[in-house]
Protein backbone atom coordinates (compact mmCIF):
# COMPACT_ATOMS: atom_id res chain seq x y z
CA UNK A 1 0.00 0.00 0.00
CA UNK A 2 1.71 3.51 -1.05
CA UNK A 3 0.79 6.47 0.91
CA UNK A 4 2.59 9.87 1.74
CA UNK A 5 3.35 11.85 4.63
CA UNK A 6 4.22 15.56 4.74
CA UNK A 7 6.11 17.63 7.53
CA UNK A 8 5.57 21.82 7.12
CA UNK A 9 7.97 22.74 9.40
CA UNK A 10 7.83 26.21 7.30
CA UNK A 11 5.78 28.73 7.67
CA UNK A 12 6.10 30.88 4.39
CA UNK A 13 3.37 31.55 1.89
CA UNK A 14 5.73 29.64 -1.63
CA UNK A 15 6.77 26.43 0.68
CA UNK A 16 3.31 25.85 2.35
CA UNK A 17 1.55 26.70 -0.91
CA UNK A 18 4.00 23.70 -2.27
CA UNK A 19 3.52 21.40 0.55
CA UNK A 20 -0.26 21.64 -0.41
CA UNK A 21 0.34 21.49 -4.53
CA UNK A 22 2.36 17.68 -4.08
CA UNK A 23 0.07 16.97 -1.25
CA UNK A 24 -3.13 17.58 -3.91
CA UNK A 25 -0.85 15.76 -6.59
CA UNK A 26 -0.38 12.65 -4.22
CA UNK A 27 -4.23 12.16 -3.33
CA UNK A 28 -5.01 12.82 -6.74
CA UNK A 29 -3.23 9.48 -7.80
CA UNK A 30 -5.04 7.93 -4.98
CA UNK A 31 -1.94 7.77 -2.43
CA UNK A 32 -3.05 8.12 0.65
CA UNK A 33 -1.28 11.74 2.15
CA UNK A 34 -1.35 13.25 5.70
CA UNK A 35 0.72 16.77 6.01
CA UNK A 36 1.98 17.31 10.02
CA UNK A 37 2.09 20.98 10.33
CA UNK A 38 4.76 21.55 13.24
CA UNK A 39 6.88 24.59 14.36
CA UNK A 40 6.28 28.01 11.93
CA UNK A 41 4.10 25.93 9.62
CA UNK A 42 1.59 26.14 12.52
CA UNK A 43 1.08 29.78 11.63
CA UNK A 44 -0.62 28.40 8.00
CA UNK A 45 -3.42 27.01 10.30
CA UNK A 46 -4.00 29.84 11.82
CA UNK A 47 -7.02 32.04 11.37
CA UNK A 48 -6.42 34.20 8.62
CA UNK A 49 -3.11 32.97 8.96
CA UNK A 50 -1.93 31.64 5.70
CA UNK A 51 -2.57 35.80 4.40
CA UNK A 52 0.13 36.42 6.62
CA UNK A 53 2.69 34.09 5.95
CA UNK A 54 5.87 35.82 4.44
CA UNK A 55 7.69 34.56 1.15
CA UNK A 56 10.80 32.46 1.89
CA UNK A 57 12.50 35.10 -0.27
CA UNK A 58 11.92 38.67 -1.31
CA UNK A 59 9.15 39.04 0.82
CA UNK A 60 10.26 43.05 0.93
CA UNK A 61 7.48 43.84 3.73
CA UNK A 62 4.51 41.64 2.15
CA UNK A 63 5.25 43.70 -1.71
CA UNK A 64 6.83 40.18 -2.45
CA UNK A 65 3.76 38.50 -1.62
CA UNK A 66 1.27 40.61 -3.39
CA UNK A 67 3.45 40.49 -6.78
CA UNK A 68 3.30 36.55 -6.01
CA UNK A 69 -0.78 36.30 -5.48
CA UNK A 70 -1.37 38.75 -8.56
CA UNK A 71 0.78 36.47 -10.71
CA UNK A 72 -1.01 33.29 -9.39
CA UNK A 73 -4.31 35.47 -10.29
CA UNK A 74 -2.98 35.69 -13.76
CA UNK A 75 -1.33 32.21 -14.25
CA UNK A 76 -4.80 31.15 -12.90
CA UNK A 77 -3.11 28.95 -10.18
CA UNK A 78 -5.49 27.71 -7.28
CA UNK A 79 -5.47 29.65 -3.83
CA UNK A 80 -4.34 27.90 -0.60
CA UNK A 81 -8.12 28.07 0.44
CA UNK A 82 -8.71 26.14 -2.87
CA UNK A 83 -6.01 23.91 -2.62
CA UNK A 84 -6.61 22.88 1.09
CA UNK A 85 -10.10 22.33 0.10
CA UNK A 86 -9.67 19.68 -2.54
CA UNK A 87 -6.64 18.49 -0.23
CA UNK A 88 -9.42 17.21 2.00
CA UNK A 89 -11.91 16.87 -0.38
CA UNK A 90 -10.02 13.80 -1.96
CA UNK A 91 -9.48 12.45 1.36
CA UNK A 92 -5.63 14.25 2.88
CA UNK A 93 -5.53 14.42 6.39
CA UNK A 94 -4.26 17.33 8.51
CA UNK A 95 -2.61 16.82 11.70
CA UNK A 96 -1.27 19.92 14.22
CA UNK A 97 1.11 19.16 16.56
CA UNK A 98 0.40 19.71 19.82
CA UNK A 99 3.70 20.24 21.36
CA UNK A 100 4.80 22.85 19.45
CA UNK A 101 1.61 24.57 19.69
CA UNK A 102 2.75 25.12 23.48
CA UNK A 103 6.20 26.20 22.48
CA UNK A 104 4.57 28.69 19.83
CA UNK A 105 2.02 29.92 22.08
CA UNK A 106 -0.81 28.59 19.82
CA UNK A 107 -3.89 27.91 21.57
CA UNK A 108 -6.41 25.08 19.59
CA UNK A 109 -9.10 28.11 19.51
CA UNK A 110 -6.36 30.30 17.40
CA UNK A 111 -6.50 26.93 14.56
CA UNK A 112 -8.77 26.08 12.09
CA UNK A 113 -10.95 23.44 13.28
CA UNK A 114 -12.45 22.92 9.60
CA UNK A 115 -8.72 22.14 8.26
CA UNK A 116 -7.62 20.07 11.12
CA UNK A 117 -8.51 16.55 10.98
CA UNK A 118 -6.35 15.39 14.27
CA UNK A 119 -3.96 16.16 16.84
CA UNK A 120 -0.39 14.47 17.37
CA UNK A 121 3.08 15.02 18.23
CA UNK A 122 5.88 12.82 17.01
CA UNK A 123 4.99 9.59 17.84
CA UNK A 124 1.75 10.12 15.52
CA UNK A 125 3.75 10.93 12.61
CA UNK A 126 6.25 7.98 13.18
CA UNK A 127 3.15 5.42 13.39
CA UNK A 128 1.78 7.18 9.85
CA UNK A 129 5.10 6.96 8.74
CA UNK A 130 6.58 3.52 8.75
CA UNK A 131 4.18 2.67 6.24
CA UNK A 132 4.76 5.27 3.91
CA UNK A 133 7.25 5.06 1.32
CA UNK A 134 7.17 8.54 0.50
CA UNK A 135 7.58 10.99 3.43
CA UNK A 136 8.77 15.14 2.83
CA UNK A 137 9.88 17.17 5.24
CA UNK A 138 9.47 21.57 3.66
CA UNK B 1 -17.77 0.93 -31.36
CA UNK B 2 -17.13 4.54 -29.74
CA UNK B 3 -17.84 4.48 -26.08
CA UNK B 4 -20.53 6.44 -24.53
CA UNK B 5 -19.06 9.50 -22.80
CA UNK B 6 -20.92 9.85 -19.02
CA UNK B 7 -18.86 12.55 -17.52
CA UNK B 8 -17.03 15.11 -18.72
CA UNK B 9 -14.55 17.06 -16.61
CA UNK B 10 -13.81 20.46 -17.96
CA UNK B 11 -10.03 21.97 -16.77
CA UNK B 12 -10.23 24.72 -19.62
CA UNK B 13 -7.64 27.16 -18.29
CA UNK B 14 -6.99 25.50 -15.20
CA UNK B 15 -3.60 25.78 -14.01
CA UNK B 16 -1.40 22.94 -12.04
CA UNK B 17 -2.33 20.95 -9.86
CA UNK B 18 -6.11 21.28 -10.74
CA UNK B 19 -6.58 19.31 -13.70
CA UNK B 20 -5.42 16.64 -11.95
CA UNK B 21 -7.30 17.32 -8.63
CA UNK B 22 -10.75 17.34 -10.89
CA UNK B 23 -9.90 13.93 -12.70
CA UNK B 24 -9.78 12.28 -9.08
CA UNK B 25 -12.89 14.03 -8.43
CA UNK B 26 -14.54 12.65 -11.18
CA UNK B 27 -13.10 9.23 -10.42
CA UNK B 28 -14.23 9.33 -6.64
CA UNK B 29 -17.44 10.10 -7.84
CA UNK B 30 -18.11 7.44 -10.46
CA UNK B 31 -18.99 4.22 -10.44
CA UNK B 32 -17.89 1.02 -12.75
CA UNK B 33 -18.15 1.39 -16.09
CA UNK B 34 -18.64 5.32 -16.13
CA UNK B 35 -16.86 6.94 -19.32
CA UNK B 36 -14.93 9.76 -18.29
CA UNK B 37 -13.53 12.41 -20.66
CA UNK B 38 -11.21 15.25 -19.75
CA UNK B 39 -10.54 18.69 -21.52
CA UNK B 40 -8.28 21.16 -20.79
CA UNK B 41 -5.67 23.23 -21.77
CA UNK B 42 -2.72 23.08 -19.67
CA UNK B 43 0.06 21.21 -21.39
CA UNK B 44 2.03 19.19 -18.84
CA UNK B 45 -1.35 17.73 -17.04
CA UNK B 46 -1.85 16.21 -20.72
CA UNK B 47 1.17 14.45 -20.13
CA UNK B 48 0.92 13.82 -15.97
CA UNK B 49 -3.14 12.61 -15.76
CA UNK B 50 -2.17 9.76 -18.39
CA UNK B 51 0.95 8.97 -15.10
CA UNK B 52 -2.09 9.72 -12.44
CA UNK B 53 -4.57 7.35 -14.18
CA UNK B 54 -1.65 4.48 -14.70
CA UNK B 55 -0.74 5.02 -10.30
CA UNK B 56 -4.79 4.11 -10.36
CA UNK B 57 -4.16 1.27 -12.85
CA UNK B 58 -6.83 2.80 -15.26
CA UNK B 59 -6.97 2.19 -18.94
CA UNK B 60 -6.95 5.19 -21.05
CA UNK B 61 -9.52 4.57 -24.07
CA UNK B 62 -8.89 7.96 -26.09
CA UNK B 63 -5.39 10.57 -25.50
CA UNK B 64 -5.49 13.56 -28.36
CA UNK B 65 -4.70 16.81 -29.09
CA UNK B 66 -7.12 19.52 -30.68
CA UNK B 67 -6.73 22.85 -31.94
CA UNK B 68 -7.92 24.85 -28.77
CA UNK B 69 -7.50 22.02 -26.15
CA UNK B 70 -6.47 18.45 -25.37
CA UNK B 71 -8.81 15.05 -24.61
CA UNK B 72 -8.32 12.24 -22.03
CA UNK B 73 -11.08 9.39 -22.34
CA UNK B 74 -10.77 6.55 -20.06
CA UNK B 75 -13.65 4.03 -18.25
CA UNK B 76 -13.96 3.04 -14.85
Amino acid sequence: MKKATIIVHSGSFDKVLSAFIIGNGFVSMGIPTSIFFTFWGLNALKKKGFKKLPLSKMNFLGLGRLLIKLKMKKYNVASFEKLAESFKKLGGKIIACTMTMELMGIKYEDLRKDLIDEYGTVGKYCYESKDANITLFI
Amino acid sequence: MEEKITKLVDCMNENCPMPLVKTREAIMNSKKGDVIKVIGTHYQSFQEIPMALEAMGIEIIEKKLEEKNWVIIFKI
